[in-house]
């Protein structure tokens, strides 16, 4: 495995969203999220950590040292192993569990973080995001708490978004019952008509080096899984969505040059001039303050 | 108090967990001392230090927004970890489809407060560690924006924002409240005996905007 990352990093990410929804929020019957006070559309941390896992899954397809831990679905293989489980191996393993169990915590206090590390280094979202664990020494790993170095907030539009009901009809009915009395039915679907929006995220190399192992491949696996997260998670209700812009801001130390507020800061985007209803990425431009960071941050634009 | 320092932190949104509504999770009114513990820590934290909160200057209006989210609702077991661990052949994962339920979170938003603290040396210090070389670091980190890892408000999706508080008069939003009673509150956790921590409570009453946390009665 390389090496593991030695300077700090910020980002920013602009993804965009067209005739589709984001993110749906379970409150309001799955409509785009809208912060209710400015009217900006929101996306969770969570959504985009989700997508970030596929990509790698599907990428990677369970190699070894980047197994994704949160599965979205059961994979195929799973119904063999429990075949396997089934004939007796499960129980087996059981006693020997309550074995090695007793034996471990009395020889091994360092038992739950051998257990963490081998679950950092086979588990790509582990490394990268953290994990909470069950200990079997109580309160020690910090009650099973394993911190990721990246981090991320939620991501917010631009501008205010517009989130439009559109009402669509189908020819095949569901039950038997209803197909005696009606043609077709009707179903909604909320769609963003356009949105710009914006995450920002944090990458701790003390976490990377004391906690996780998270190393330079890795983050070039995260920097590749981030601009791809929407290619691969094509839906009928996402609507074309896409990562526009990628802006990472290395440190050259590894607790950092300056605050994070201020790299932030010094990427600007707005609408242009004479755009009332922005309809496309064209109608936003993208500034980047240079002047306002200092010299030892490296900026990388990656499109 | 000579190794007193004042930072000021920010940001969009907040969520310090009451521990009596921790399914649906449901904010305190302004941050607890053991978050603001924890910020600090991010910055810079040494085993031959304490921090100690002193008082906490709440700048903005409390404002809650609620964000319902799905979340996965168990853990890792170490017990199967070890399976793993030992060669078996068992698939190791959370699969979010059966694991999933839906939790609303009451959010604070629009955040910022000003932390007055200190620290304390403690029984790990080095012989070299003397207070003033710990106070040097933390000032030349909140200078240059340098910490540990990112501090968060309550929860990591919620960063905080910070740098050194250099105003002396500090406003808050509620300059014109005498008093306004937040009921009771986290102090901290007591880690004195690492098998059995046990919460700290305190009585919050916020002064014209501000918690004042010395020589408060702490309840276990």
């Amino acid at each position: 495995m390389s090496e593991v990352i030695k300077n700090r990093y910020e980002f920013v990410i602009l993804f965009d969203v067209e005739n589709g929804n984001p993110n749906g929020d379970p409150d309001a019957g799955n409509m785009p999220r809208i912060d209710p006070e400015s009217g900006l559309g929101l996306v969770t941390d969570v959504c985009l950590k989700r997508k970030i896992r596929n990509y790698v899954e599907t990428v990677k397809e369970d190699e070894k040292g980047f197994k994704i831990y949160i599965k979205e679905d059961v994979p195929l293989n799973r119904s063999d192993k429990e075949a396997c489980s089934a004939l007796g191996i499960e129980e087996t393993d059981d006693k020997k569990v309550a074995e090695a169990l007793k034996k471990l915590k009395k020889d091994d206090p360092d038992a739950d973080v051998k257990l963490r590390d081998y679950m950092c280094e086979n588990f790509y979202d582990i490394r990268t995001f953290g994990a909470v664990m069950t200990t079997f020494v109580k309160a020690s790993l910090n009650c099973g708490q394993v911190r990721g170095p990246v981090q991320l907030g939620f991501a917010r539009s631009i501008d205010p978004v517009m989130s439009q009901e559109v009402t669509i009809t189908r020819v095949a009915i569901t039950t038997e019952k209803d197909a005696e009395n009606k043609q077709t039915e009707m179903g909604r679907k909320s769609i963003v008509p356009y949105g710009l929006y914006r995450a920002e995220g944090y990458i701790s190399a003390n976490l990377a080096r004391k906690v996780t192992g998270f190393s330079e491949e890795d983050l070039e696996l995260l920097w590749e899984a981030i601009l791809n997260m929407f290619e691969h998670d094509h839906s009928a209700a996402r609507g074309k969505m896409a990562v526009r812009e990628l802006i990472v801001f290395k440190h050259s130390k590894e607790l950092g040059d300056c605050p994070a507020y201020k790299l932030f800061e010094a990427v600007e985007v707005s609408k242009k001039e004479n755009v009332e209803y922005p309809r496309k990425y064209q109608d936003y431009t993208v500034l980047i303050h240079e002047e306002r960071i200092p010299d030892t941050v490296e900026i990388k634009r990656i499109v | 108090m000579g190794m007193g320092v004042r930072v000021r932190v920010w940001g969009d949104y907040a969520l310090f967990t009451r521990p009596e509504m921790k399914v649906e999770r449901c904010s305190y009114d302004v941050i607890t001392p053991s978050a603001a513990r924890g910020i600090l820590e991010a910055i810079y934290w040494h085993p031959g230090m304490r921090w100690q909160i002193d008082k906490i200057y709440v700048k903005k209006p409390i404002q809650f927004t609620s964000v319902r989210r799905n979340e996965v609702k168990s853990k890792i077991l170490a017990g199967n970890v070890l399976q793993a661990y030992n060669g078996a052949s068992k698939p190791l994962y959370i699969s979010s489809k059966a694991e999933i339920v839906q939790r609303a979170s009451l959010l604070l938003c629009d955040v910022e407060y000003v932390i007055e603290a200190h620290f304390e040396m403690t029984k790990e210090a080095n012989q070299t560690d003397k207070p003033g070389k710990f106070k040097d670091i933390i000032m030349r980190r909140l200078k240059r924006g340098e910490c540990f890892h990112m501090p968060y408000f309550g929860c990591r999706e919620f960063p905080a924002h910070f740098c050194l508080c250099e105003e002396g008069e500090i406003q808050t939003a509620y300059d014109q409240v005498m008093e306004k009673d937040l009921g009771f509150m986290l102090y901290d956790m007591d880690y004195t005996d690492p098998g059995n921590l046990q919460p700290m409570f305190f009585r919050a009453v916020m002064r014209r905007g501000v918690l004042d946390l010395r020589d408060c009665e702490v309840i276990r």
